[in-house]
């Protein structure tokens, strides 16, 4: 509990707004079947009835075939937010393995690793996702991989950027004159001292890995229905705006102040890792 | 220009090339292993086998990769591109004219949206930690925090929907006159613009803010100089190179990063044909496309590095 | 004029230490006359730099000035606008940085940037100001002045650097220069060379200075007077001459009297030949430059060797060719009389353990993530396999000869002093049980009073385990203290070598001569008497070396 105190002593305003976002949204996620009035793809009303709020039967009306929005958003919360974090830490364990294994190695298995990183990483992400999920279908569990997989690349480069500067350190030469294999030198001496600017990375690309996704359940090649995603539900409703109806802001919205949340509370974060910092 | 420099450059310039051949490798080689088999996906289950094998020779699926990678590429070299399967028209021509549109989008979008991003770093920087800087940085970190989809439906439901000044939908068209042209494009423009110019914002404060803690900014201040004068003289010209960096990046962003723009708004780019051709599974469409993307990228990139190193005055003026 | 030049008084500066606000200039007041030298004397966080810039009526970033008032001709500058400060600085009142290497700005050239101040300010039109730079340039020895300005900074040496930001110091006519440590960062020989350039532009010129040094023995040079500040308090201030031959307080005395020498044990009977460096020579990786010719050096069972030369050359590379870092292109490397291979990677585990490092900067020589008993206890683990209970006592048997105390087996090495880090990466080369310590320039990062304290620790240790030490710094001080034998190293190539006596006694090879009279005295007539012996020809110089190189 003293722990958690010093967390929020040492946050700043913006930051503590980012950490109320995030556990609002994680909330809704996580009791999403006991929060939300109605079932996840249950048609309960008429295609694009008005926002009700508190006062009217559907607090963000219904969607574009009568489901209702709000119970979309909550259970589009826990998929969207569930796909992500899965894929971020699947990146995330790939690429920093490896990353760290270039960085510690050096010579021609770096040469290698990053050779080959260079190459992929020179096609967009989004245009790579678009062309693999095209081909090998979008089954959740795919996803999963194929994002997990393009996400991996920047966080290879990442993971060995950070490995590299620790690995200039006396200390890890003095574990190298020690004779220490590799595992000693990326388990105990790389790995501990690059968990800080790891986590913020790993913020920034949960974020990116969140966006993607959306993007691409915007395109149509995300989850797929009846599972509500916040991306899919912005396209969906996409026409009502033609006719002034604010439906497919309210998930696109959400996945803007969600990415918001995360940003505010790593900002400072990112710029404490990365050295930058405000002085005077 | 001194030898260290060019021999630097020089090998970027030979590394992108390696990269550019390794991505089209990549992309073709790539694209077809993944899809397995098109033509009978394309043709449906119900088809006749010898439909789907007419179809298979046609593609020239039957040959081993590399030579249909060698065939790929020497087409390719000769301004080919195949023909699309879905309305068998020209590849080359489809992307030509979806090509100068994207570009349109892009460069009308730079015009702007560079000048007013490193502005607002550099008045940030200037003012930093104070209500100006803290504006704008909030305000910036939101729009590069939302899914682009978000900031365009916002600006529809304002400009098109609402105050009705603006079209909800970009068609363009080659027959419309510039003023035109820009009307109906402004909306995608502002979008994009609005991304960018964040990113190229906080880079650029960023950069500033990082070298204000260099000792040669503290005796600038000990020289008696003033604020702007140090931030201009002193700090911006050791700033370039991340700041150009950025802002290349985001023209590569600008090209390759409008799929989603463009769907919304149904603009007839490049990012508009490459989800039609995904959705349709057109292959040579979608090679040609990714191609056009890749090569976008990796020439961007490879300019940034080079701008870059060209900023740097350690490496331009040597011993 | 009756009125002082500049007259501060009762001056209180905090800093914001973890988000709170301590005082690290506690209420000091000082003086200064038209034309005299004052000199700030004191160890890390003395508050000697904060209270120097004062005259500025500068507080550094995370500093405030809380109290106390700075009258500069008469003119009180606490509580001044901004813009009326930046008339002052760069003006009347100059600066010169520690390191002018990342105190000029490497976008502009010299010229762009010593006409900065006088043209901003108004005093010089760029024509004048580039005349006047050619004319310090010229009276500050610099080579070619005409045209030396139209360089970029990194194409100019360190010392050159530090005689162009004096130059550039003196553009404006000001009439106080602060010093801030300006040949702290330079070689020793380098180092005499700026002094005396400084010391003669700025008495030529009647301009009042704050001369801010660590290192007594080169303030005794330059300063008139001099104050001795330690934690931010005031603990001796008085005429150089008189407290140097007469210090009233025990810290002063402490600081006069650390360059002590003991005396030396060297036993020329034994001869159990431990490690033999021979016929070594050595590139980096994708260079072309051997940065080390020929070397050939034998480390005798128990004795210190001392490797002593200026940055570049190559003293530093022969312990990473020792350690296996950097294998040779040629020669070999022998213990005991067995060669050992020339990679690290390829040692047995045994020779690895027998050749142990230390580090100049204790602070990275330690994982920051682990505590200080797993940083002692691993090499006992790995090399001598004691586990669990065994291994905690024997760390603090360790903690016990490096004078810790037991408790700080617990910390992390950011809750130690500099002293007390680099005392356990002693015992972490300690617990290896190894023959041979390298010791790479561990004093230097230290306070002088500091680095007294580990020399004696690395005596006493040698004396109680009859460890041998490869001992390489720049300090000759330090060669003087603990060497029995030394090499002297220049450009990759060894000058000379033999034990303490034959080195340090007349007859003198040149280098080692240069290197030798280059070291401040405490006597203030040290290098005047020295330069003047150079000029008549009867002392080496750096140029007359490499002339006859």
């Amino acid at each position: 509990m003293k722990f958690l105190t010093g967390i929020w002593d040492d946050l700043n305003l913006s930051a503590r707004i980012g950490l109320g976002i995030v556990a609002f949204f994680a909330t809704f996620a996580i009791f999403a079947p006991w929060l939300a009035p109605y079932g996840e793809s249950e048609i309960v009303g008429d295609v694009w009835e008005d926002f009700g709020y508190f006062s009217g039967e559907f607090f963000f009306g219904t969607d574009q075939i009568g489901r209702d929005l709000l119970s979309r958003l909550i259970y589009g919360a826990r998929n969207t937010m569930a796909l992500a974090i899965v894929s971020t830490t699947v990146s995330f364990t790939a690429g920093a393995v490896l990353g760290f294994v270039a960085a510690t190695m050096g010579g021609r298995v770096d040469q290698f690793l990053s050779r080959i990183v260079d190459v992929c990483i020179s096609i967009p992400t989004l245009i790579a996702s678009l062309i693999i999920l095209s081909a090998v279908g979008t089954a959740t569990s795919t996803l999963i991989l194929v994002i997990g997989i393009i996400y991996a690349l920047p966080v290879f480069r990442i993971a060995r950027a950070v490995a590299m500067d620790i690995e200039v350190m006396d200390y890890v030469e003095a574990a190298r004159l020690r004779g220490e294999g590799l595992w000693w030198l990326m388990s105990k001496e790389i790995l501990p001292n690059a968990m800080t600017p790891l986590a913020a990375e790993f913020g920034v690309r949960f974020c990116f890995v969140f966006l993607l996704i959306a993007s691409l359940s915007f395109l149509g090649l995300g989850l797929q229905p009846p599972l509500a995603d916040w991306g899919a539900m912005v396209r969906g409703n996409a026409d009502g705006i033609a006719w002034g109806f604010m439906h497919p802001i309210i998930p696109a919205a959400c996945i803007a102040l969600l990415t918001i949340g995360i940003n505010l509370l790593i900002d400072r974060w990112v710029h404490k890792a990365s050295g930058l910092r405000d002085d005077q | 220009m001194n030898n260290v420099l060019f021999d630097i450059v020089f090998k970027r310039l030979v590394m992108g090339i390696f990269i550019l051949f390794g991505v089209s490798l990549l992309i073709t080689l790539g694209v077809e292993a993944l899809a397995g088999d098109v033509c009978s996906a394309m043709l449906g289950q119900a088809a006749e086998p010898s439909t789907v094998a007419a179809c298979q020779a046609k593609l020239g699926l039957n040959d081993p990769m590399h030579v249909r990678y060698w065939h790929w590429l020497v087409n390719v070299i000769q301004g080919d591109l195949g023909t699309s399967l879905a309305n068998n028209r020209e590849v080359s021509e489809q992307i030509g004219k979806r090509l100068g549109n994207t570009l349109y989008l892009a460069g009308t979008t730079a015009l702007f949206a560079v000048p007013i991003g490193i502005l607002l770093g550099v008045i940030a920087a200037l003012y930093r930690n104070s209500a100006i800087d803290y504006t704008i940085s909030t305000t910036t970190l939101t729009t590069i925090s939302s899914p682009e989809f978000f900031l365009a439906y916002v600006l529809m439901a304002i400009f098109a929907v609402n105050l009705g000044w603006l079209p909800a939908i970009s068609n363009v068209s080659s027959s419309m006159s510039f003023l035109e042209r820009l009307e109906v494009s402004a909306l995608p423009v502002a979008t994009l613009a609005l991304i960018t110019i964040a990113h190229m914002m906080r880079m650029t404060r960023a950069s500033i803010v990082s070298l204000l803690a260099s000792p040669y900014i503290e005796m600038a201040k000990l020289k008696g100089l003033t604020p702007g004068r140090i931030i201009v003289k002193h700090a911006l010209p050791n700033a370039w190179s991340p700041i150009i960096q950025v802002v290349v990046l985001n023209l590569a962003y600008m090209i390759v990063g409008v799929v989603v723009i463009e769907v919304v708004f149904v603009y007839p780019g490049l990012g508009a044909l490459i989800v039609d051709a995904v959705l349709n599974r057109d292959l040579p469409v979608i090679q040609g496309t990714a191609m056009v993307f890749a090569t976008a990228y990796v020439v961007l990139f490879m300019l940034a590095d080079v701008l870059s190193m060209l900023a740097n005055p350690r490496l331009r003026h040597r011993r | 004029m009756s009125e002082k030049l500049l007259e501060v008084k009762d001056l209180l500066i905090e800093a914001d230490i973890d988000g709170e606000w301590k005082p690290i200039v506690n209420h000091l007041s000082m003086t200064l006359e038209r034309g005299e030298i004052l000199g700030l004397i004191g160890e890390s966080g003395a508050g000697k730099s904060t209270f120097g810039l004062t005259a500025l009526g500068y507080a550094k970033p995370g500093c405030r000035i809380q109290s106390g008032s700075i009258k500069l001709d008469g003119v009180e500058l606490v509580g001044k606008s901004d813009a009326e400060l930046r008339s002052i600085r760069g003006n009347k009142v100059a600066y010169v940085a520690q390191s002018a290497a990342a105190s000029f700005n490497p976008a502009h050239t010299l010229v762009e940037q010593f006409a900065e101040s006088p043209v901003q300010h108004g005093n010089m039109t760029m024509a004048e100001a580039v005349k006047r730079s050619v004319e310090l340039f010229r009276q500050l020895d610099l080579p070619d002045p005409e045209h030396i300005g139209e360089r970029y900074p990194h194409q100019v040496s360190g010392g050159q650097l530090q005689r162009a930001m004096t130059a550039m110091a003196l553009g404006s006519d000001p009439d106080i220069i602060i010093f801030d440590e300006p040949t702290t960062a330079l070689d020793v020989t380098t180092q005499i060379e700026v002094l005396g350039a400084i010391k003669e532009a700025i008495k030529e010129r009647n301009v009042a200075a704050i001369y801010i040094s660590h290192d007594l023995a080169v303030v005794a040079q330059m300063a008139d007077r001099i104050m001795v500040l330690r934690h931010g308090n005031l603990i001796e201030e008085g005429n150089a001459r008189e407290m140097l031959a007469n210090p009233k307080e025990d810290y002063t005395r402490l600081l006069l009297n650390v360059r002590s020498t003991r005396e030396s044990r060297y036993d020329h009977d034994e001869e159990d030949i431990q490690l033999k460096v021979e016929n070594i020579t050595a590139r980096y990786p994708g260079t072309t430059i051997d940065v080390l010719k020929n070397i050939n050096i034998e480390i005798i069972k128990g004795k210190t060797v001392a490797v002593v030369g200026e940055s570049g050359s190559g003293k530093s590379t022969l312990a990473r060719v020792i350690t296996g870092l950097l294998p040779p292109s040629q020669g070999s490397v022998r213990f005991h009389g067995r060669e050992l291979t020339p990679d690290l990677r390829s040692r047995p585990k045994k020779d690895l353990q027998s050749i142990q490092m230390i580090y100049q900067m204790a602070d990275v020589a330690m994982n920051p993530r682990h505590k200080i008993k797993d940083i002692i206890g691993r090499p006992l683990e790995f090399y001598l396999g004691i586990k669990g209970k065994q291994r905690e006592a024997h760390v603090l048997e360790l903690l016990r000869q490096i004078e810790i105390p037991a408790d700080y087996a617990d910390r992390y090495p950011a809750q130690l002093s500099g002293g007390e880090k680099q005392r356990v990466c002693i015992a972490r080369a300690l617990a290896a049980e190894p023959e041979l310590i390298i010791c790479d320039e561990v004093t230097s990062a230290l306070d002088q009073l500091v680095a007294e304290g580990i020399l004696d620790l690395l005596l006493n240790l040698q004396k109680e385990l009859n460890v041998s030490y490869l001992f390489i710094t720049h300090d000759l001080a330090v060669v003087k203290a603990i060497a029995d034998e030394i090499v002297v190293m220049y450009q990759g190539g060894v000058v000379e070598q033999g034990t303490k006596a034959e080195i340090l006694e007349p007859p003198f090879k040149p280098y080692t001569e240069l290197l030798l009279s280059s070291v401040p005295e405490m006597d203030p007539d040290w290098m005047d008497n020295l330069i003047e012996r150079r000029k008549r020809g009867e002392a080496p110089t750096a140029e007359s070396i490499a002339q006859a190189d």
